[in-house]
């Protein structure tokens, strides 16, 4: 019994830690009114809620357009990454190994002057403030990702239901098609959902690649934290949070043991 | 695509892509015409190019800028301006990171090892439950909730005072260095402790059981039986922690934006208030630099290991 008063302080300690933030963000999301030195808000209320939700708020359009952005980048990735992920699980490639890390290079080097010069590079492009330029930033942001994941999906694929169909006379596309995309399937929309949320919270390389006329929620919420309106940044931060912590809670279900064992062989 | 299946094997003398010489060799279908290597290649291409295109070469772009003048020519001045007007915000950066790095390999071994040592099963698996909610939190997020939890009138400061611990006069604002610690820290500590957890958790038990039957303590069995064995897990958790603290931009903008700054929030600055693409760049390098520096340690480190064995 007594052995619990060390474990509990500690648990306890690290669930005011973790839960301490969020539950300040939550009660500043209903709060109309909170003054120091008063511990909670001093007015509960939803006016914030409705000017957010607003059909033609800032919000909407932000939320529209976090979403726009997020889904086509889901679209370009799988686009390249399904075929390169297949040619790394299957095919016999050369320097297999420095292909693979080549995909990791966006992960290593920190990347607030490359997105800079990126913006550079796209403002004599013309694609600076653009949906394509933040898409194109956001696809190579989750490429680490897409491609590591989908090699690893296709590589939990039973290797003898592919040489059945192929016994069978099913030529190779009609294989890929018909039995090793569809078994690959569950890993393939894990790695999407990783996509479309990392396109949602991106902030830094839209920061710079979308100024001025993209506006996304993550930036919408910083110029709403840094304007000092905690009510609409603890409401679109919530915004943000909903897909995250949804997608927390159905992981099991997508990403089985066996494709997690072969991710990065 | 891959070995010749046993049905055709029968019919075939080898497994040669194009039969040899002769005229009178019945036309090939196209797919055998490409060999198979090629067709990898070239279904890893447009991965690989959106890569190189959009970041490779503004990588190689922003190291060729740090050291270019406005005419053109190679120049030394733009290092030497960041140097001297940044300096100190270099070394605090570094500072931040190494600390906050040192801070989550401590906590995540912590973790880890309670998760793999620990004896009470509701403990084990309330801990397993609880540590990996910040992992889904993103970045932007975390910095604006620490923005206003850290507070001088912030919740964390309001409980204090609502539970009696310190007087409303003693609140203190964590928004400087010591915010951008605890962010990086709080975000940081569950990917971490993931990556160690689970390289714990596979570990051969043998050596665990061996040690306690010889009559060691959990924490020295942590010490020196589980932590060296799953150093290479932790190295590359923390490498990749660092780099990824080098990158964020928002944290240090929303909880730290005075001087002393990290050096992500006066490149921004340094374009959005001047254009300063050299100076900006220059910063990049140095941070490119550290980075640098923290793998070539790695890599030293790991090749003198496994040299040695």
């Amino acid at each position: 019994m007594f052995a619990w008063i060390p474990r509990g302080l500690a648990l306890g300690l690290l669930a005011f830690v973790i839960f301490g933030p969020l539950t300040n963000l939550g009660l500043w999301a209903v709060a109309e009114k909170w003054y120091f030195p008063h511990t909670l808000p001093l007015q509960y209320g939803f006016t914030f809620w409705e000017r957010v939700f607003a059909p033609r708020s800032n919000a909407m359009a932000s939320l529209a357009t976090s979403v726009t952005i997020a889904l086509l980048t889901v679209a370009a990735c799988l686009a390249v990454s399904v075929p390169a992920g297949y040619a790394l699980a299957r095919l016999r490639l050369p320097w297999r190994g420095a292909i693979l890390l080549a995909f990791l290079l966006p992960q290593a080097f920190p990347s607030v002057a490359v997105y800079i010069n990126v913006a550079r590079i796209f403002y004599t492009l013309g694609l600076n403030g653009t949906v394509a330029g933040v898409v194109l930033v956001h696809t190579v942001h989750g490429l680490v990702f897409s491609v590591w994941i989908t090699a690893a999906a296709f590589g939990a694929v039973d290797r003898s239901l592919e040489e059945a169909a192929r016994d069978m006379g099913a030529g190779p596309l009609r294989t890929f098609f018909g039995i090793t995309l569809p078994l690959a399937a569950p890993g393939v929309m894990a790695s999407s959902i990783f996509v479309f949320l990392e396109s949602l919270d991106e902030f830094t390389g839209t920061y710079f690649v979308g100024v001025p006329d993209i506006s996304t929620l993550p930036l919408l919420m910083f110029n709403a934290g840094m304007g000092g309106n905690f009510q609409i940044a603890a409401i679109t931060a919530l915004i943000l949070l909903v897909p995250s912590v949804g997608f927390m809670l159905v992981i099991e279900r997508f990403l089985k043991a066996d494709v997690l064992a072969k991710v990065g062989h | 695509m891959s070995a010749p299946l046993p049905t055709e094997a029968a019919g075939r003398p080898a497994a040669l892509p194009r039969p040899r010489g002769g005229d009178g060799a019945p036309a090939l279908p196209a797919t055998r015409i490409v060999p198979d290597w090629l067709w990898g290649v070239l279904l890893v291409l447009p991965a690989l190019a959106m890569v190189a295109l959009f970041f490779l070469y503004p990588l190689g772009l922003s190291a060729v800028s740090a050291f270019q003048g406005r005419d053109g020519g190679w120049t030394l001045a733009n290092v030497a301006k960041a140097f001297e007007l940044y300096s100190l915000d270099m070394a605090f950066t570094l500072a931040i990171v190494l600390l906050s790095s040192a801070l989550v390999a401590v906590l995540s071994v912590a973790i880890g090892g309670y998760l793999t040592l620990g004896g009470n099963r509701l403990a084990v698996t309330l801990l397993r439950w609880l540590y990996r909610w910040p992992l889904f939190i993103p970045f932007i997020v975390a910095a604006q909730m620490m923005r206003s939890f850290l507070a001088k009138n912030g919740l964390m400061n309001n409980l204090l005072i609502g539970g009696g611990v310190i007087e409303p006069l003693q609140a203190a604002s964590l928004l400087d260095w010591r915010g951008v610690v605890v962010t990086f820290v709080w975000k940081q500590t569950p990917f971490v402790a993931l990556m160690v957890a689970g390289a714990m958790a596979s570990l051969d038990r043998s050596t665990i059981e061996a040690a306690r039957d010889l009559g060691a303590g959990r924490l020295r069995i942590l010490a020196e039986i589980v932590v060296p064995q799953v150093r290479p897990t932790l190295t590359v958790g923390l490498i990749l922690s660092f780099v990824t603290m080098l990158s964020v931009m928002s944290v240090p903008m929303m909880i730290n934006p005075n001087s002393p700054t990290m050096i992500t929030v006066d490149m921004a600055y340094r374009i959005n208030a001047h254009g300063d693409y050299g100076v900006a760049n220059a910063l990049g390098f140095v941070s490119y630099a550290m980075a640098g520096l923290v793998g070539w340690v790695y890599l030293r480190h790991g090749v003198r290991q496994g040299g040695a064995r």
